[in-house]
């Protein structure tokens, strides 16, 4: 494959951002991990992403510098703003906020204007993480992407709204309109294919088709008794046989919209023959380039499209003589005070929000200090998060789940319940108090942290560690599993192997917790404090990556 | 086949596969397992167990951590495909091995599943 | 007698695919019921499945195997209308055997 433009970035002007002239004969449009956020918002990149082994300073585990450097760009500029949390504070004020579905909207049609055939590809994770998706079991969303002209889907979060409700939505509202696919779902009693595996498509006289790839630990990261009677798994087999099906019905492309995470998508394309493109999320990694891997077969591109709604993919390809002779891939951010809102998708998300106003609107508490999740191992939002499960549980020590969706928020700004919600908004966001050994509590970080670091991206989950409240400890993530957690200490004494500690947490994977959801004792606790002061961030020692270009030091 | 439980009983892999008579066993590509690299239920863990070697007359499919390894035998006639798939039982992760039997000659493939807590995500 | 087992036979070309699901509890011995009593093992020890009168799988079983097993396998030579019979045996001496017709 011929590369048409390999600079990331254009000069960077406002105006220039968004003139994308056409190239090629075949164009996928791809946004994933929006989260359900329909509105724009600030969201802060990592300044952990640590890479080890064969990971070690490739994309996506470049922060920072080391990742402008390797896409060629500058700091202190607005794609430095979109890409990494370099001056976070600063640069949101300059370029203001980033995402929301009605300037997605815009941009998706400006594209469209000089793509006319362009498939527009949803990479899933797009019905969970909002107060409103949680409240209309993920119809606002639905509507929205059908307003946004959605052709093609995988899921992972959406799963967490229940096996039915997904099966209702995939045969009424997108019957005829959006195809919902995944090789890698398949029925627990005889291995029965659930959705359609992939979609064809034609562009412009050309066959393409798009296969999909569900979260493949869907059922272990989330709660197994929400999809009871379905299998899923990365499946690399049936994804060569179906590669191979869909190139024996005439496919001249073919592109994997993935959510298996991008460390996954790159050893996936190294193994698997035939697929031109492999577009990603779930680690929700903002690439600005995609990376070429070679395979038996010849070469994939596998791209990941970030998250919040924040940045569109655009991938054309030229398509002759049966074959691709040629690419272009850019990654649009989705600046807000650029792109105008789309008056009709602006229109629906007034109206899917007017019921919710006044609820999502409550001020809580206003925070002095800027509020974020998303790193390798802990966020000022998680902090904030597991200082109140502490404080209101009397818990000596507390967990919050790695997720990697949440919005960010910068300094001295108000903390609404719409805020809180972003953070917190699952359909099993119960608390729990349990009573845990320090040995059980090693065994689970230990756990968490293999899911994170095996040097195998098939064994790992995605995700981020575990956040810890009250209890410090060092971390060597090259160690092998039950060898990277050391030195766990609660008011600076060992923890005890065979005491017993007090641990709050949320989100239990388990049927039938009873909890209080979490927005409630948080919010609880924000209303109380009024004022929450700049988190003292409890991250762990870490051992062995310094100068890890994974790591903003 | 016979039941027997002396290859059932054999609390580890090395004398599991002496029970079955196959200690002298050689690694091989023509062999293979596949499942899950991270099951999603320990207790319920599909494996495919497959040999392309000609003659294979048996497969056998033995967790490597249970506290019996052996799960179970195949013998497989002649127009049988070398290929069987059902779900075991695994108490933690493990390799899970294939053991085949062809033309008097034993051999192995490996492949580890790890059984996990679950919880997070992207 | 056992619970009735489902199975599906589907020829293509001139290969057999069959996949059988049963009903057994495959109780390893090991569990404790909720009044602290060890439950009895209670598994499946032979498995023989059948294409009219050959033999086309014969299968040995420990405890490790998953409740209510699964298995499926492929056989030359079988044609839409034949019959595929499934029996089993468990260590209680019970037994079962369930017939499919090719497809
Ligand atoms: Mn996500
Ligand atoms: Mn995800």
């Amino acid at each position: 494959m011929a590369i048409n433009s390999t600079a990331a970035f254009g000069a960077g002007a406002a105006d220039t951002l968004y003139s994308l002239p056409r190239f090629g004969n075949v164009h996928f449009l791809h946004f994933t991990d929006c989260h359900a956020q329909l509105k724009p918002m600030y969201f802060r990149e990592p300044s952990v992403n640590l890479g080890l082994g064969d990971a070690y300073g490739r994309l996506p585990h470049l922060v920072g510098e080391h990742l402008l450097r390797a896409v060629g760009a500058r700091p202190n500029t607005r794609e430095a703003y979109a890409f990494t949390s370099l001056n976070f504070e600063k640069a949101a004020q300059t370029y203001g906020k980033v995402g929301g579905f009605a300037h997605l909207s815009t941009l998706v049609k400006r594209m469209r204007a000089s793509r006319p055939d362009a498939v527009l590809l949803d990479g899933g994770d797009t019905w969970q993480g909002s107060a409103t998706a949680l409240w209309t079991n993920g119809q606002d969303m639905v509507d929205a992407c059908l307003a946004l002209g959605v052709d093609v889907m995988t899921a992972h979060w959406e799963m967490t709204l229940g096996d039915k409700r997904v099966q209702e939505i995939v045969n009424k509202d997108f019957k005829g309109k959006v195809d919902f696919v995944a090789q890698n779902i398949k029925t627990n009693d005889f291995g029965d294919q659930v959705f359609a595996p992939f979609s064809m498509k034609e562009m412009n006289g050309v066959q393409v088709a798009i296969i999909g790839q569900a979260f493949p630990y869907t059922p272990i990261a989330n709660p197994r008794h929400m999809v009871p009677d379905w299998s899923f798994g990365i499946q690399e087999e049936n994804m060569q046989k179906t590669v191979d099906e869909a190139r024996a019905k005439g496919a001249k492309v073919v592109v994997v919209l993935s959510h298996n995470g991008m460390d996954v998508d790159l050893k996936m394309a190294s193994r698997v023959r035939g697929i031109d493109a492999i577009m990603g999320g779930h680690t929700h990694d903002g690439m600005p380039a995609p990376v070429v891997v070679s395979n038996a077969g010849g070469k994939t591109l596998v791209t990941n499209a970030g998250s919040n709604s924040k940045f569109l993919g655009v991938l054309d390809f030229d398509v002759r003589g049966g074959k691709v002779q040629g690419y272009q891939y850019r990654l649009l951010p989705v600046f807000a005070n650029i792109l105008p809102a789309d008056k009709e998708m602006d229109a629906l998300i007034t109206r899917i929000r007017a019921p919710y106003e006044a609820r999502l609107g409550e001020k809580l508490a206003t925070t002095e200090g800027t509020l974020y999740r998303r790193g390798n191992f802990n966020g000022t939002f998680d902090q904030l998060i597991v200082d109140a499960l502490m404080d209101v549980k009397q818990a000596e020590i507390a967990f919050s789940p790695g997720f990697r969706w949440g919005t960010s928020l910068l300094p001295n700004s108000a903390i609404t319940m719409e805020h809180l919600m972003d953070q917190t908004a699952t359909t099993y966001s119960h608390t729990t108090v349990s009573n845990l050994s320090g040995a059980m509590i090693k065994t689970i970080m230990e756990d968490v942290a293999d899911n994170l670091f095996n040097p195998d991206p098939y064994y790992q989950q995605g995700g981020d560690m575990v956040r810890v409240g009250g209890m410090t400890y060092a971390i060597d993530p090259r160690g092998k599993m039950g060898a990277r957690i050391q030195d766990m200490r609660l008011d600076g004494k060992p923890i005890d192997a065979d005491k017993v500690y007090k641990v709050a947490g949320w989100a239990p994977v388990a049927e039938g917790a009873q909890g209080e959801p979490v927005w409630n004792v948080v919010g609880g606790w924000l209303r109380s404090h009024k004022t929450v002061k700049a988190r003292k961030l409890n991250a762990p020692r870490l051992i062995g990556v310094k100068g890890n270009p994974g790591l903003i030091a | 086949a016979d039941w027997q439980a002396g290859m059932f009983d054999a609390k580890s892999l090395a004398d599991a596969v002496k029970a079955m008579g196959g200690d002298n066993y050689t690694i091989s590509k023509d062999v293979s397992v596949s499942g899950p690299e991270i099951a999603e239920n320990g207790a319920v863990v599909p494996v495919v167990v497959a040999s392309a070697i000609p003659n294979t007359e048996m497969i056998a499919i033995l967790v490597e951590k249970n506290p019996n390894p052996l799960s179970a035998r195949f013998t497989i006639p002649a127009g049988t495909e070398a290929s069987v798939s059902t779900r075991v039982k695994m108490g933690g992760t493990s390799n899970v091995h294939a053991l085949v039997k062809a033309d008097g000659k034993w051999f192995i493939a490996s492949k580890e599943i790890k059984v996990t807590l679950g919880g997070c995500g992207g | 007698m056992g619970n009735p087992m489902r199975i599906r036979a589907n020829v293509s070309g001139d290969t057999v695919e069959v996949k059988v699901l049963i009903r057994h509890d495959m109780e390893t011995g090991q569990r404790k019921d909720a009044a602290g009593k060890a439950v009895p093992a209670h598994f499946i020890q032979n498995l023989v499945a059948k294409w009219n009168d050959k033999v086309v799988l014969d299968a040995v079983m420990g405890t490790s195997i998953s409740k209510d097993p699964f298995l499926s396998f492929k056989f030359k030579g079988g044609a839409k209308g034949d019959k595929v019979s499934v029996s089993w045996t468990d260590n209680k001496g019970d037994s079962r055997t369930d017939e499919a017709v090719i497809a």
